[in-house]
């Protein structure tokens, strides 16, 4: 074990050379880049026994990886934004063929309007592909995930890809003090790739990835990715207790802060979590009895352990950094059909859009939160942007240069 | 072209590396040439699909191959080949792979390969990827009911040029020459293929095996529905192609270009094209002979630059 200072993505690349992986199809993209090239400096110094291969686009790129893992090899790739975007078709394939390769996603929010900042409306947009989603807070994080979605998705049980998620700019440049495994310890808990079935490496002439079927086989294979995603649920706890005994770090899926005797919830995932604990224990210091819960895992989606943990709150409110244009957070909305049945679920729901393009929560927000919480408005389903006056005068502003421009 | 390996029809492999009853149209030139393609390739190789008619060949649980499969997407087949290669090689250096190198083939129709998966090709040719390119050209989107591709010939009726009062010559455009844009990047091993010609095409098959890096081949894919004739003919066509002028078998290794089947006397295209329903708006009601003197003056140009002075093609066997 050594601990040394990483950024986001420098820790991404660690996980990929502690995982021991064969091969990394690659394209350069904003805030990810580093991730590729990071280990394609290794690669090429004989630092790390791998293939990389710089291919035309990320939907290549994500070919490449699905036929690869096909074919026999442990794959890694990353890529952000746009990029997942642009690979999106190759997401269901790689998924419906059973392949577990780990994809990192560095978070960026989609044009138009362009930006490089972090929002999740890319990776949640993949939400149903047929991945595991795991996001990740911090650096350690971002490394401890990684090697934990490898044991998953290559469990038997599973067989299903994962992304990992990683917030741009706030992880992906930000350094961490990190503590990196011995490749002897990291082996130990995630041994050599062995594919689980024939894969296109076998000696007979087999085959595989058969292309057409008829419906009912159709819904039948749906059916089996189905399983194999509530399977990973049920494994997760096991593989990340093994972890932390071997480690020392704790990862459950769902992540509860200053939670015991909370009247209140904030639900947040990602690197902004980070700032919501800040606010939630100054609000403690404060004497309000609020916590904050942080998703970890997204898919598959740990509905029992959050309905256990918000069961008897007053009010939740969620934080989602996405939306799903016409209808709002998307998180909200994977919440609020959790908790329908529930006997005793908050009576009071909320949801707030905030952190959009790496917009960062202003002083007083979290109380704002918390005031709406203790008195709800009327039409609990419509959400609330988080906006101050200040920034809606700015906006103003600058719409009346670009008008002014145009007469 | 002087014959290495297959000097006669007796000479190709007995072994049928694809089994009968698959779903493909009765009378697939496309067929046809993967069939001829395969048995020159030989057996135990990973075929990379771009969603096509060939597609259909992977009906689970069925498959006529004796060859792996994989169903990458319609933009992207080269790209598999790429991760597929690359997992061979890295398996091999490991030393977890049997006896006996697989060969990859990609395996795309004609709108796959010009079209929507053209630059994953152009990757894969640029970065010197070893594989097989085998393109069934069938001059349109055949598997979803023949809309016009960057391969659909001037004057030819499709789905989407239909003979109408305002475009009652079909399709405006003459296609693509894909054989042209490969050999641009001077790959190792270009080659126009037909099903009529079987020879030609297993030595080709051989001749390009003796080259890493990419091989490509585009093979005129006669399409009973599609071009509306009887299945019966797909052969017949397959031949009259190359014996108009309209199909001309060449090669070009590392970019250079030979001709390996030249016509001792080009019969006239309208032979070829009078056979066929897309083109027969071009004989019936009305003979349109401007159309037809078009598409003859573009065979006839083509032939007179590959014969500079008149004489013998490059690389022709007197």
């Amino acid at each position: 074990m050594s601990r040394a200072l990483l950024t986001g993505n420098a820790t991404a690349a660690w996980a990929a050379r502690l995982a021991a992986v064969d091969y990394v199809p690659a394209f350069p993209i904003t805030p990810q880049t580093e991730i590729i090239e990071t280990l394609a400096r290794w690669i090429h110094a004989g630092e790390m026994r791998a293939r990389i291969v710089t291919m035309d686009s990320e939907h290549s790129m994500l070919t490449a990886a699905g036929a690869a893992a096909a074919t026999g090899v442990r794959v890694f790739t990353a890529t952000s934004s746009q990029g997942l975007l642009f690979g999106f078709e190759m997401l269901y394939a790689i998924a419906g063929l059973r392949l577990p390769l780990v994809l990192v996603n560095v978070s960026r929010g989609p044009a138009h309007p362009l930006t490089l900042e972090p929002d999740h409306s890319d990776v949640l947009s993949a939400r149903d592909a047929g991945f595991l989603q795991f996001h990740a807070e911090s650096c350690q994080e971002v490394l401890d995930s990684i090697l934990i979605a490898y044991r998953l998705a290559e469990h038997e049980r599973v067989l299903l890809p994962a992304i990992v998620n990683l917030d741009g700019f706030y992880l992906s440049y930000t350094r961490e003090a990190v503590d990196l495994p011995a490749p002897e310890e990291a082996g130990a808990f995630l041994p050599a790739f062995a594919p689980a079935y024939p894969a296109l490496c076998d000696p007979g002439s087999v085959a595989f990835g058969a292309a057409v079927l008829d419906s009912s086989l159709y819904t039948y294979f749906k059916h089996q990715m189905h399983l194999a995603a509530e399977a990973a649920l049920q494994l997760y706890p096991e593989i990340a207790a093994e972890f932390a005994s071997r480690f020392g770090r704790s990862h459950a899926a769902v992540e509860p802060f200053m939670l015991d005797d909370a009247d209140y919830a904030i639900v947040m995932t990602n690197s902004f979590a980070a700032m919501g604990k800040a606010e939630v224990r100054r609000l403690r210091s404060e004497g309000k009895k609020v916590g904050l819960v942080r998703l970890r895992m997204l898919r598959p989606f740990p509905h029992a352990e959050l309905r256990r943990l918000l069961a008897g709150r007053k009010g939740v409110a969620v934080v989602d950094q996405n939306i799903s244009v016409g209808k709002g957070g998307v998180l909200f909305s994977e919440i609020s059909s959790a908790l329908y049945g529930l006997a005793d679920r908050p009576p009071v729901l909320l949801s707030f859009i905030g952190g959009l393009g790496g917009r960062r929560f202003r002083p007083g927000e979290f109380d704002a939160m918390l005031e709406r919480l203790e008195n709800p408005p009327a039409d609990t389903a419509r959400a609330c942007w988080l906006f101050t006056e200040e920034e809606a005068r700015e906006i103003e502003r600058l719409l009346a240069i670009a008008g002014g421009a145009t007469t | 072209m002087k014959r290495e390996r297959y000097k006669s029809l007796r000479t190709l492999p007995r072994e049928e590396p694809l089994g009968p009853g698959g779903p493909l149209c009765a009378g697939c030139g496309g067929l046809l040439a993967l069939r001829l393609f395969h048995k020159a390739l030989g057996g135990n190789a990973v075929f990379v699909n771009a969603a096509g008619c060939c597609t259909l060949l992977a009906t689970y649980p069925f498959t006529p191959l004796r060859s792996s499969w994989i169903y990458t997407a319609m933009a992207s087949a080269p790209a598999g080949a790429q991760g597929v290669r690359d997992a061979l090689d890295i398996l091999a250096e490991k030393g977890k792979l049997g006896a006996g190198d697989r060969k990859v083939v990609v395996l795309t129709g004609d709108g796959a390969a010009q079209d929507i998966g053209l630059q994953s090709t152009m990757a894969a040719i640029h970065r010197g990827l070893d594989f097989y390119y085998l393109c069934y050209d069938n001059e349109a989107y055949g598997n979803t009911g023949f809309q016009t591709s960057a391969s659909t010939p001037y004057g030819s009726r499709t789905a989407t040029c239909p003979i109408a009062p305002l475009s009652p010559r079909g399709n405006p455009a003459p296609r693509r020459d894909l054989f042209e844009i490969w050999r641009a990047q001077k790959p190792p091993y270009v080659a126009t293929l037909s099903a009529a010609y079987p020879l030609d095409l297993a030595e080709k098959v051989f001749r390009a095996s003796k080259f890493a890096g990419p091989k490509l081949f585009i093979a005129l894919a006669p399409c009973p529905p599609g071009w509306d004739v009887d299945s019966e003919w797909a052969v017949e066509l397959a031949r009259l192609a190359v014996e108009t002028g309209i199909w001309p078998l060449k090669e070009a290794v590392h970019g250079e270009v030979s001709h390996t089947f030249v016509p001792r006397r080009f019969k006239p295209v309208e032979q070829y094209l009078s056979l066929q329903g897309r083109f027969r708006h071009l004989f019936e009601p009305k003979r349109d002979d401007a159309a037809i003197a078009l598409i003859q003056g573009a065979v006839d140009e083509y032939w007179k630059a590959a014969r500079p002075g008149g004489g013998r093609a490059p690389g022709e066997t007197p």
